[in-house]
């Protein structure tokens, strides 16, 4: 399973947009230069389709998603638009409600992921070549090396309590590393640019260097981090938990693949059940991907200029 | 050589690292992690074997004594490949079943991984010496969707096609009825057998290759000595492969490790679905069992591997590289 999506750098079918304005101006209509991207739109429609979904689940669907009293293993009809599962279960109501498992993921472990990365990745850079950014850097290094994976599986696996906040708990700690690698190198390359040279020149503080000066021009390139880290935690959920390692309490997509395996559904044939909440799940990992080009080109005017 | 001492310190500093943490994550539970553990094996209500606990004391390599005490063991215990018994599989010690599961994902995720490496390379290399075209756009925007794909369901899409629709494939297993051994019977069985998990795996494996080869030779292909090697009147051929792929190649060797550990997440979704007889089958079984000195020891099993890997990745690109040799990073 492949979490993080590296992304081409120079890409042709871009629209040509405004030159870039003076660092020391607040960024320009940022909304307007993601929404002006065709990719970042249909994600943003997308993604909004989902939320739209998860919010409105009890109206959307016809039954509780949790309900398995029904007939088993029923046609589509309009009772059930796509079928019942092996234990009677609403395929349908069954995906509506997963959307909100799978956001709620995506939100908070990518904003947990987020957090560590920034901390860790701020400081670290910012004190380049001192013991704390060796000690940090260290820390960082090891967590990339080790496979995610197996690390969360573990950590579910010894855990007596399972649920949602586990699942965000363990995503989070296990898959910032990368992004606070990020954020340390932009940091020193910022530190070293001419804008911030001037601004100690003119006699700045440090503290206003780092968070008026540096700070507002990665503003992009954290939304971007928590993009690709929510992207992650959809993932990594829909993989726990399709080893059963998910929330028993609320339906996911990872849970119904789980289910639909574990019965056989595949042996069996029964194709919608295995087919749906994989599309669902790549429908949403894709939307979150393509709204990741229009805030890439908030942070790379290169992207832009072409 | 200051560049090679360094690669290894870091080698030992995070095998280290992995060591403690696998120490660590059974005691960040309250209560004595043996008796938790005989609790969760024999169910919550049971009555407490105070022998149980013992004996699951000992194999934790955590008899008595306080926490030092206990990791200073856990060490020695390491140190003489004693990894504990298997619940799942009693009597046989987690090493012996670990054992015989490796080959079957060395196997698989080494194959896979090369692949990867090669396909990867190769249309990334391709996709960037002929940017914009349409071939490039296919490449990149086929890994862009493809990669967003969620791995484990491919594996369920293959299964259903190729293994039960078609029926070109077994289904599940790593090999018939031929008894395991080197016979061209066996060999043959088991690599029929293992090939929808390999191309599983492979369908997402080689796109951060892709990408990341496109993305650096691009950048190389701007670089002054390309405008030198074209000015000189080399054959494109030679621009292409012998100047800028070769130099792009670089950057892609110190990614090795963690796209290992990626393939090696994958496969353990992949086993599980295939029924594949390796580490990761085994470490779902695992999982439902509640088989924690398996489990644990498959994890650090799984994490050294990919430190060795690392290790092996870092040592050869300083070979590669003599830069990284200079800038002693």
């Amino acid at each position: 399973m492949s979490t993080g999506v590296v992304q081409p750098t120079d890409r042709g079918d871009l629209p040509v947009e405004a030159p870039l304005e003076e660092a020391s101006s607040t960024p320009p209509r940022w909304y307007a230069l993601v929404w002006g991207n065709r990719k970042a739109r249909v994600g943003i429609v997308l993604l909004g389709f989902f939320v739209l979904v998860a919010v409105l689940a009890p109206v959307i669907a016809p039954y509780d998603g949790a309900r398995t009293d029904f007939e088993a293993l029923l046609p589509p009809s309009g009772a059930h638009p796509l079928g019942t599962t092996t234990q009677g279960g609403d395929i349908f109501s069954q995906l509506v409600y997963g959307s909100r498992t799978s956001l709620l993921v995506g939100l908070f472990g990518g904003l947990f992921a987020t957090a560590i990365a920034l901390v860790v990745g701020l400081v670290s850079g910012y004190k380049e070549g001192t013991v704390v950014d060796d000690l940090l850097s260290f820390v960082t290094n090891v967590a990339l090396v080790v496979p995610v994976l197996p690390l969360m599986i573990v950590l579910v696996a010894y855990s007596d309590v399972r649920g949602l906040p586990l699942l965000v708990f363990v995503i989070g700690i296990t898959s910032w590393a990368g992004h606070a690698r990020a954020k340390r190198s932009q940091i020193i390359t910022l530190r070293n640019r001419d804008f911030v040279t001037a601004a100690k020149f003119s006699g700045e503080s440090t503290f206003r260097i780092v968070f008026r000066e540096i700070m507002p021009s990665m503003t992009s390139l954290v939304a971007a981090g928590f993009v690709g880290a929510a992207t992650g935690a959809i993932g990594a959920e829909a993989g726990l938990s399709f080893l059963g390692l998910g929330d028993p309490s609320s339906i996911s997509w990872g849970t119904m693949l789980y289910q639909a395996n574990a019965q056989g559904a595949v042996a069996q044939g029964l194709w919608i059940w295995v087919l749906v909440p994989g599309l669902t799940l790549a429908l949403l990992i894709t939307s979150l991907t393509f709204i990741n080009f229009g805030v890439d080109l908030l942070s790379n005017p290169h992207l832009r200029e072409e | 050589m200051r560049y090679f001492a360094r690669r290894i310190g870091f080698f030992l500093a995070t095998l280290w690292a992995a060591v403690t943490l696998n120490f660590v994550i059974p005691r960040l539970q309250p209560g004595d992690p043996a008796e938790v553990m005989v609790r969760k094996l024999a169910g919550k209500d049971a009555q407490l074997d105070p022998a149980a606990v013992t004996a699951m004391r000992a194999m934790l390599g955590a008899p008595d004594g306080n926490l030092f005490q206990q990791y200073v063991d856990y060490l020695k215990a390491l140190s003489h490949g004693k990894f504990g018994i298997s619940y799942t599989y009693f009597p046989y010690p987690v090493t012996e079943v670990i054992g015989k599961a490796l080959p079957w994902t060395l196997v698989l995720v080494g194959v896979t991984q090369v692949l990867a490496f090669v396909i990867g390379v190769t249309l990334g290399a391709y996709a960037a010496w002929r940017r914009n075209t349409r071939f490039d756009s296919l490449v990149t925007l086929g890994s862009t969707f493809v990669g967003t794909l969620p791995g484990f369901w491919i594996a369920l899409l293959l299964l259903f096609a190729f293994g039960y629709t078609l029926g070109w494939f077994p289904t599940s297993g790593g090999y018939e009825d031929s008894m395991p051994g080197w016979n061209p019977g066996f060999v043959g069985d088991a690599a029929l057998h293992s090939l929808l998990p390999a191309a599983s795996l492979l369908v997402t494996a080689p796109i951060g290759w892709i990408l990341g080869m496109r993305n650096t030779m691009v950048m190389n292909l701007g670089e002054d000595y390309i405008r030198l090697a074209r000015a000189k009147g080399l054959p494109d051929r030679v621009v292409a492969l012998r100047y800028a792929a070769r130099n792009a190649l670089l950057p892609s060797v110190t990614g090795f490790a963690i796209a290992l550990g990626g393939v090696l997440g994958g496969s353990i979704l992949v086993e599980t679905i295939f029924d594949y007889p390796g580490m990761g089958r085994l470490m779902g079984e695992a999982v439902s069992n509640r088989d924690f000195p398996l489990l644990q020891a498959l994890l650090l099993f799984i994490i050294v591997g990919v430190l060795v890997a690392n290790l092996v990745a870092d040592l050869l690109y300083g070979v590669l590289d003599p830069r990284a040799r200079k800038a002693g990073r």
